[in-house]
């Protein structure tokens, strides 16, 4: 028994990560129908620029924690002007090459100054002990991630759905030719959305530095598993993405725990789960069928 | 206070308005018939600036609209009613009705729209889109009445409604046009069209080709309906 609850904790971690990651790539998605590969490389530049921040400029952690989001999302912001925005009026697929093709240049960009070792990043003292829970102990830095990510769902949840211009993110996401026709300026708003969405990224990399391997390619792998999450949730949903993102979490600390014997299983169950979340719903499971615009 | 002059539009290689030209004076009432396919929904589109393959004048009050981005339209005062009634799924009634910026001189407070609109103060905390055809019409017209809009753009609006709804829309639309507010609507049903507008534009060929009054579309309805296929 407390080994299952052992296995569910450490789902609910993981499914933290992945939550952040598809919750920003949901929001980014919605309001420029843009699929964001580059979005695992920005969790990369989270957890690295945490881990400079440390080791160049001695800035602890919990600065990290509020400057590399903030200058993440104007580096997102940025990018969404100088690139993204130029490919605007294309195929969606171009923008998709073009943040595939940024993401190999972050990749290589920190790979050419700091190599591909893994640097090690100590838990902050604060969170350094463990936290017993009667059954057992958990890491307390581990509680700490899953409580914040969390905070930061709901967060992003109550602002897009109780103040203003969460409905007008919304309506622009929903149906952005009708929502200009009513007189929102949406264009307004795609650059701090994507500015937005890279920053959550940002923040999940922060976390990731403590307890995940700092490396260039920490986001490559995951950055699939998170399109994964994000199709079973129903592209664009915020709900969805993280409902999809602690449900991944779960189904995959389980299957590495109890099917250990065939790890093949384990590994691939993320994408066996999305193939017959399309075969049933194609919108994903809390996703719409597109509106005409 | 509309005035369209020389108006063409194309989606790609295909050409679906030649050459249009139409007014509308405020609060006037005026539609636009016309055979399915005729383009009057695009005619309606490229008013409201959302139609990219276009070209000639459309001037509001005198002011030339050319190339204003949409949401600049709306703010000048047209307010676009869309032939599926553009309700949001992801928005409450009251959402959908407060999205839209205040935008003319005379802007309906949320209390005389739930006033006039009984039904959408009973669901106004429901998604939009779980109103009923007739409930969404009311909504999409309520929206832009609370925008305070000074030309309504309507497609359709009746399309697909009750009677006594069909009613109940033109009893809206003599509303607005007696506070001085301009329709210019996009109509198949005639008896509705004579009963709310004064002119009639006859669309077909890319063209205004016929104005007519409201006597005229009366003298000539077997004629209409058979050419417009009813």
């Amino acid at each position: 028994m407390s080994s299952f609850l052992q296995h569910t904790f450490d789902g609910l971690v993981s499914g933290a990560f992945l939550a952040l990651l598809a919750l920003g790539l949901a929001v980014i998605f919605g309001m420029l129908r843009v699929v964001n590969f580059a979005h695992g490389a920005f969790y990369m530049l989270g957890a690295v620029g945490t881990y400079l921040l440390l080791t160049e400029f001695g800035v602890p952690f919990w600065w990290a924690l509020l400057i590399v989001p903030v200058a993440l999302g104007v580096l997102g912001m940025g990018v969404e002007r100088a690139f993204v925005h130029r490919l605007a009026r294309l195929d969606p697929l171009y923008n998709f090459l073009l943040t595939f093709g940024l993401t190999l240049v972050l990749q290589d960009l920190v790979k050419l100054r700091y190599g591909t070792q893994s640097s090690p990043y100590a838990t902050p003292s604060a969170l350094a002990g463990t936290v017993d829970f009667g059954l057992f102990d958990f890491p307390a830095y581990r509680v700490f991630v899953l409580a914040f990510a969390v905070v930061a769902c709901v967060a992003v949840w109550w602002l897009l759905g109780h103040t203003r211009v969460g409905m007008v993110v919304r309506a622009a996401t929903e149906r952005p030719e009708l929502s200009r026709a009513l007189g929102i300026d949406v264009g307004r708003w795609v650059m701090p959305v994507f500015g937005f969405g890279i920053a959550l990224a940002g923040v999940a990399g922060v976390l990731a530095a403590p307890m995940r391997a700092v490396n260039p390619l920490m986001g490559a792998d995951l950055v699939i598993v998170v399109f994964a999450v994000v199709v079973i949730g129903g592209l664009g949903s915020i709900f969805g993405s993280v409902a999809a993102g602690f449900g991944i979490g779960l189904v995959q600390a389980w299957g590495e725990s109890y099917l250990d014997q065939w790890p093949i299983v384990a590994q691939t169950s993320v994408f066996v789960i999305m193939a017959a979340v399309l075969l049933w719903r194609p919108a994903g499971l809390f996703g719409r069928e597109e509106a005409p615009a | 206070m509309l005035r369209v002059e020389g108006l063409r539009a194309w989606y790609g290689e295909a050409t679906v308005l030649r050459d249009v030209a139409l007014t509308v004076a405020p609060g006037e009432v005026v539609t636009l018939v016309g055979r399915n396919g005729a383009g009057k929904s695009t005619l309606l589109r490229c008013l409201m600036g959302l139609h990219a393959g276009q070209r000639g004048t459309v001037t509001l009050d005198g002011r030339d609209l050319g190339s204003l981005p949409a949401h600049r339209r709306a703010r000048l005062g047209l307010g676009w009613v869309p032939d599926d009634r553009g309700a949001y799924a992801s928005l409450t009634v009251t959402e959908n009705l407060t999205l839209p910026p205040a935008v003319g001189p005379n802007p309906w407070p949320l209390a005389r729209v739930y006033e006039s609109f009984p039904v959408l103060h009973e669901r106004r905390d429901s998604a939009a889109t779980q109103l009923s055809g007739g409930e969404q019409q009311m909504l999409a017209l309520a929206r832009v009445l609370r925008m305070g809009a000074r030309l309504l753009l309507c497609d359709e609006p009746t399309e697909g409604l009750a009677p006594l709804l069909v009613a109940r829309v033109g009893d809206i639309i003599r509303q607005v046009r007696d506070q001085g507010t301009a329709v210019l609507l996009v109509e198949q049903n005639l008896r509705f069209a004579t009963g709310v507008a004064d002119r009639h534009h006859l669309l077909a060929e890319g063209r205004v080709v016929e104005t007519l009054r409201n006597e005229e579309v009366r003298e000539r309805e077997s004629e209409l309906l058979t050419y417009l296929g009813i």
